[in-house]
């Protein structure tokens, strides 16, 4: 990989244009389109001709830009981050503030276009399906705010890794559903809800939480999650008088991903790099880095890159994040990769947890993990690019749902007895060398990736 | 000439519907589940669906499911189901591969077809792949005379009826109930109401009918307004319970029995 040669200086801000894809039967190139029972094409065709009606309703552009700002406390700020910075090359990188949105993380930006969608076409049930919960929760802040009753499907494993965010749900009326088929995470919980949606679909509304899925999921998800890289773009533009050379974020299915990159899209100059959940490593098998370590298939309604074996069936994922443990990827993230518009790079746990432990110790910020996958794609990149570059990084959501899997990663008290606080001060655990030094990635040479 | 439509000409010639049988290869394991289809054809059912197991089957209510979950975790795959078409062809069977779009895309569109139509498959039914999205299936099975069988459902439009019924080849296969497969107390309402939209548009084209048939009674409900019936989990739950072949057969004899009570169509 070389840096980018130019920096895009005389970029001006732009109206959001939105991209010529996907076609009008929801393909991406080759990828994207409907794999799903006929049974569900009346539904699928409603909603989109719904949303195209909507999204172009001055009504409904109003409404949804003052819940945005009102509700969800939109526009998130941007963060410069010098003192983690200076594990990055020296590279200045600059934080999409997604995880100070109301619930924690940008799921709620798409939750609320998809909830007055709900309310539009008349229906008054939603289902939707979570990894790490945070979809979930957000799905089901948006059904108590509208009045709209909520199921939720979350694998029985993830429920057990999440259970913060299932309190959560409870708490704020949705039903949470464990599902107890196949690996009993994501991919499991999208399959019983489109179970209940064939089955329920007059009056149940699947609010989908990432940009996979059929037409006009992806598409339209991406419309609710642009808003990130919309503002971001105008935010850097106004503090810097330029573009940022890279925007980084982590991929799982990746809805944060595609939200931050789609305004940078037409800036030719402009890196844009996805970060998969490497897991153990991508040679080890065990992990979720589907465009790395996939090939092109059909799961869950679209085709895509997807982790599978030589009969078709889907491997199982791994991840220590259970927002990225999912062995697909949205069709739109496979069409600019192989269109060579954007690039994608494993992480392992173990360098996700590290970044993790950065940002924690030097900027008092606690990234949730998937977000964790993106800061260390930035170190990586950071020491690449070196002190010109300027790296903007969508912080995703924060981790408060992840103290527990982070206290038992770095050892600070058992499953029983979570409590970090004056550990994080003692010697104990195993990253206070990589944090404090000046090399918080040792092991990973500068270009080795990212 | 269509392996399945003649098959379902000559079920009507005898005055009845004729009978699918659904079984997935691999459960408990592939011999087993091949001497099971076998029963199924021996009891009297005219054609069988030979299952493809997948690991994500949306269309799949428990039982077919965990059926499928045993199959895919020891390994069986599209590879194992030629022997099974083989082996139901040889039993006097019309066999059909039920398989979810993935298995088939991996291991080759036009290398499925020429396998298939090799081991005397007549074609297969592919319950995640509407007409809109199936090019190179419909090339591969034009070139190799393979039967293809696409879904209507109760919330079809008119526009989808005409159009998938106007890709499909074999039969059409009316999914009866907006639903995943299971067994159900009663045959829907909208299994009458969605074969007469069909049969306004379908031509010569067989309409046969699944989702939730299990027993002879209803069987002969839906042979009483369909040109075929399918029946699967009830099936499958032969299998998980122990039952295995004899059950297997047993309950074909049913049914068959049942396709025979209602009369033939008007």
């Amino acid at each position: 990989m070389t840096s980018s040669a130019v920096h895009p200086t005389q970029a001006r801000p732009a109206p959001p244009a939105r991209p010529s894809w996907p076609d009008a039967t929801g393909h991406f190139g080759v990828f994207g389109g409907r794999f799903v029972p006929e049974a569900l094409i009346a539904a699928l065709d409603e909603l989109t001709e719904a949303y195209e009606a909507m999204r172009v309703d001055p009504a409904f552009i109003a409404e949804f830009a003052a819940l945005q700002r009102d509700y969800t406390g939109r526009p998130s700020p941007v963060t410069e981050v010098p003192r983690f910075a200076e594990h990055a090359g020296g590279a200045r990188v600059l934080l999409k503030r997604e995880d100070l949105n109301h619930t924690g993380s940008h799921k709620i930006n798409n939750v609320l276009g998809q909830a007055l969608l709900t309310r539009r076409i008349g229906k008054k049930r939603v289902i939707a399906e979570t990894g790490a919960g945070q979809h979930g929760v957000a799905t089901a802040t948006a059904a108590a705010l509208m009045g709209l009753s909520c199921t939720v499907y979350m694998g029985e494993e993830d429920t057990r890794r999440q259970a913060l965010n299932v309190a959560r749900m409870r708490l704020l009326g949705a039903e949470v559903v464990p599902v107890t088929t196949g690996s009993r995470t994501l991919k499991d919980a999208i399959n019983e809800a489109f179970r209940d949606w064939v089955t329920n679909v007059e009056e149940t509304n699947y609010v989908f939480g990432t940009v996979a899925g059929p037409h006009p999921f992806p598409a339209m998800v991406r419309d609710f999650q642009r808003v990130i890289g919309d503002e971001a773009r105008a935010q850097v533009l106004e503090r810097e008088g330029r573009l940022p050379d890279a925007v980084l974020a982590c991929v799982g299915g990746g809805s944060n991903a595609i939200g931050i990159f789609t305004a940078f899209v037409p800036d030719d100059g402009v890196r844009l790099v996805g970060l998969e959940a490497g897991g153990d490593g991508v040679e080890t098998g065990r992990h979720a880095a589907t465009i790395t370590g996939g090939a092109p298939g059909v799961l869950h309604g679209a085709r895509s890159y997807l982790l599978q074996d030589d009969n078709g069936q889907t491997i199982e994922s791994h991840s220590i994040s259970a927002g990225l443990d999912y062995p697909g990827v949205g069709p739109e993230h496979s069409f600019l990769h192989d269109i060579g518009r954007a690039e994608y790079h494993p992480v392992t746990d173990a360098e996700a947890m590290e970044a993790f432990a950065l940002l924690c110790r030097t900027e008092g910020i606690i990234p949730a993990i998937e977000s964790a996958h993106a800061l260390a794609g930035t170190l990586r990149l950071g020491r690449e690019l070196g002190p010109d570059a300027l790296l903007l990084v969508n912080l995703s959501g924060r981790g408060d749902k992840d103290v527990e899997t982070a206290s038992r990663w770095f050892g600070l008290g058992d499953r029983d007895e979570v409590d970090p606080g004056p550990g994080m001060d003692t010697d104990q655990q195993p990253t206070e060398g990589a944090v404090t030094s000046g090399d918080a990635v040792p092991g990973h040479e500068a270009g080795e990736s990212a | 000439m269509s392996l399945l439509a003649e098959r379902i000409a000559a079920a009507r010639a005898e005055g009845r519907a004729a009978l699918i049988a659904y079984l997935p290869v691999g459960y408990p394991d592939v011999d087993t589940s091949i001497e099971a289809m076998v029963a199924a054809i021996e009891g009297g059912a005219d054609a069988l669906e030979v299952g493809v197991p997948y690991s994500d089957p949306g269309m799949e209510g428990p039982v077919i499911q965990e059926a499928m979950d045993v199959a895919v975790r020891a390994g069986v795959g599209l590879r194992h189901v030629l022997p099974a078409v083989r082996a139901v062809a040889a039993a006097g069977g019309v066999p059909v591969v039920m398989s979810y779009w993935n298995p088939i895309e991996r291991y080759g569109v036009d290398r499925f077809a020429d396998d298939l139509a090799a081991a005397g498959g007549a074609g297969a039914i592919t319950p995640d792949l509407i007409p809109d999205e199936a090019g190179a299936w419909i090339a591969a099975s034009d070139r190799t005379g393979l039967d293809r069988v696409f879904l209507v459902a109760p919330s079809s439009t008119d526009a989808r009826l005409a159009a998938t019924v106007a890709a499909s080849r074999g039969f059409v296969y009316a999914a009866s109930t907006m639903g995943v497969t299971g067994t159900r107390t009663t045959v829907s309402t909208a299994a009458g109401e969605l074969v007469a939209r069909t049969r306004t548009v379908a031509g010569d084209l067989p309409i046969c009918v699944g989702l939730g048939v299990s027993n002879g009674d209803q069987a002969a409900e839906v042979a009483g307004f369909a040109d075929g019936v399918i029946v699967g989990s009830a099936y499958v739950r032969e299998m998980l319970d122990g039952r295995g072949a004899e059950g297997v057969r047993a309950l074909s004899a049913e049914l068959a029995d049942g396709v025979r009570r209602a009369g033939v169509r008007a």
